[in-house]
């Protein structure tokens, strides 16, 4: 999706990217320290009344129709079950090449999203799609393992030819204070991926505050990531959208200030296209138009696909639509 | 004279279980049969009937996992709030009506025992409208109704009461969920028993009440292609065409109104049912 996209009342907020700017090395950690103490703290209470009141805004229609198309291209198709199979991962791949197998006209989607084991296999079924191939890596989804074994599992996942990995930060290190360590791991794992995107998975559900999500974007950021993610879905609190708007103020400040521009992923919890289309306006006005693409914002879901489906052929059809209409997973 | 306020009872939507004012934020004024003021009643809009099926869709697999057995008890267990509550219903019937106290508590006493009636078929219409089949092989082969999953009921504009127990308490006795859009002008005893199934054991999205505007909210669900089946006993005779053929876009089981007495047949039980056949092998 290249055109860029107006929501129903949406102004003009693209970010202004300046190009001579870049983003400061950090030298050691009392720099990166200085660094996150500049930034200013987060109102908590405006950041929530922004979120429920953009939430409010209603898309209808042919907006509607574009909106629906788009999420859809932007879903990142996730299994993470320790009960996953090839099978189940087989048929995953072929839903998000062709999510509904009697209409060509659907986008396929962004990426499917699966545990190291199973990304070779998802990359042959895959072969040369679109469908990118996205693994969680480093120990997910708690991040409880030495550096060595991390470096290890995302190795192996690109070596099994994946183009996207999810990474988890360390919350134990980030929240007991030690973010040069965490720092490290993310520029360690950045390198480590070599081509392939790394997602940067916050696990916002743990870091309580909203301070707190601002700083490890920023940490994340900093480090190379090219996604900052919300959450693995294995916690209770998962994305909501006063810590996605966080988030994205994040991306627009640290593109504003260093030129670089770095995408946003919402996972767990995403189910319903309403919800779905409230994270787009969001997006839209936080950081602008330009970020209405998959190549820059993403929804890590499973059940969420349907939803869109159906959302997309009861606009065409002008009836509800049964909620056995498309395959489960 | 008393200084107390007056306590005025908003008449709400019962949708999975909660009882809710309609999305839309409408509501519509209702008369007694002389032309007073009874009631405001909220009405329902589309997006309410989205609602309740789907909570409908999700109530229907516990519903109908529940034994015969303990479905009978639930709605056993109506019949008996109703029965605590039978002034409050034969007062309601009586003034939507236009009906004399006498003649009114008639009808509820009546209504009454038509759950009751419902709540002893629940364990039985497997018996009546199932069986054993005689096949030409070493099979055992029976067959079972089963529900046909979520079923709409436009009920009766006249009837307030009695009509709505009948229309609704068959579906639910052999398994279905229920959305019932109850009579637009004479709503109000539908709304007290859908009260009462919260004091019941219903669980949550089996029986949905939706008030309003037959006209439309009718046509929604006939086209609603997650309903299974729709009960048009409320529609007048000439629309009820256009919604069958609306209906039969996705298949549903439709129950027209032919002005037959369906009060003491089991069509109403029959209605909403598929028969399934299971083939069992027989030793050696």
């Amino acid at each position: 999706m290249s055109t860029p996209l107006r929501l129903v009342g949406a102004q003009d907020r693209n970010v202004r990217i300046p190009l001579a700017s870049s983003v400061p090395a950090v030298e050691n950690e009392a720099q990166l320290r200085a660094l996150l103490a500049s930034l200013s703290g987060v109102d908590a209470v405006g950041a929530e009344a922004r979120a429920a009141k953009l939430a409010t805004r209603s898309i209808k229609k042919s907006t509607k129709l574009t909106v629906l198309d788009l999420a859809i291209s932007m879903v990142d198709l996730t299994t993470l079950e320790g009960a996953d199979t090839p099978g189940r991962v087989t048929s995953l791949c072929t839903k998000a090449m062709r999510p509904d197998p009697r209409d060509p006209t659907v986008p396929s989607v962004a990426a499917v999203c699966v545990y190291p084991d199973l990304v070779a296999h998802a990359r042959s079924v895959l072969g040369d799609s679109s469908v990118a191939v996205a693994s969680v890596a480093t120990s997910f989804p708690s991040g409880r393992a030495s550096l060595k074994v991390k470096l290890l599992d995302v190795a192996e996942a690109v070596a099994a030819g994946a183009d996207e990995i999810d990474m988890v930060i360390d919350r134990g290190a980030f929240l007991s204070g030690r973010i040069g360590q965490v720092f490290d791991e993310i520029v360690a794992v950045t390198e480590a991926c070599g081509d392939a995107h790394l997602k940067v998975i916050l696990e916002t559900g743990e870091l309580v505050t909203y301070d707190n999500v601002r700083r490890a974007s920023w940490i994340a950021m900093l480090g190379g990531a090219d996604f900052i993610k919300t959450s693995t879905g294995k916690v209770t609190v998962s994305a909501t959208t006063p810590t996605a708007l966080v988030m994205l103020e994040a991306v627009r400040d640290f593109a504003e200030t260093t030129g670089r521009v770095v995408g946003v992923k919402v996972a767990g919890g995403i189910r319903t296209s309403k919800d779905a289309i409230r994270y787009l306006v969001l997006v839209n006005e936080t950081v602008g138009a330009t970020w209405l693409s998959a190549e820059l914002f993403r929804f890590g879901a499973s059940s969420l696909l349907n939803d869109l489906l159906m959302q997309r052929l009861k606009q065409r059809r002008g009836a509800y639509v049964r909620s056995d209409e498309f395959s489960g997973d | 004279m008393s200084d107390r306020l007056d306590v005025r009872k908003t008449y709400k939507l019962l949708i999975n279980g909660a009882f809710l004012r309609s999305e839309s934020g409408r509501s519509y004024e209702v008369t007694t049969a002389k032309g007073a003021f009874l009631a405001n009643v909220a009405q329902g809009s589309r997006k309410d009937l989205r609602d309740a099926v789907v909570a409908a869709r999700a109530a229907q697999p516990k519903w109908w996992g529940a034994t015969a057995y303990n479905r009978g008890q639930v709605l056993y267990r109506l019949a008996e709030m109703a029965e605590s509550r039978r002034d409050e219903l034969a007062d309601h019937v009586a003034q939507c009506e236009g009906l004399a106290a006498k003649a009114a508590r008639a009808t509820v006493s009546r209504s009454i025992d038509r759950i009751v009636w419902y709540a002893g078929w629940t364990d039985k219409v497997a018996q009546v409208l199932g069986g054993t089949n005689p096949v030409a092989g070493p099979f055992f082969n029976f067959s079972v109704p089963v529900p046909s999953g979520v079923v709409a009921v436009i009920c009766d504009q006249d009837s307030s009461l009695e009509a709505f127990v009948d229309a609704v308490a068959a579906p639910l006795c052999v398994g279905n969920a229920v959305i019932a859009v109850a009579s637009q002008c004479r709503p109000t005893p539908a709304v007290l028993l859908g009260e009462m199934t919260a004091t019941s054991d219903f669980p949550g999205g089996v029986l949905n009440i939706v008030t309003g505007l037959t006209d439309e909210l009718a046509p929604i669900l006939a086209s609603h292609e997650d309903v299974d089946g729709i009960d048009l006993g409320g529609v007048a005779p000439g629309e009820a065409s256009e919604l069958s053929a609306a209906a039969a876009g996705s298949i549903k089981r439709v129950l027209r109104p032919d002005g037959r007495d369906l009060s003491t047949s089991l069509r109403r039980l029959r209605a909403f049912v598929e028969t399934s056949t299971v083939w069992h092998t027989i030793g050696q």
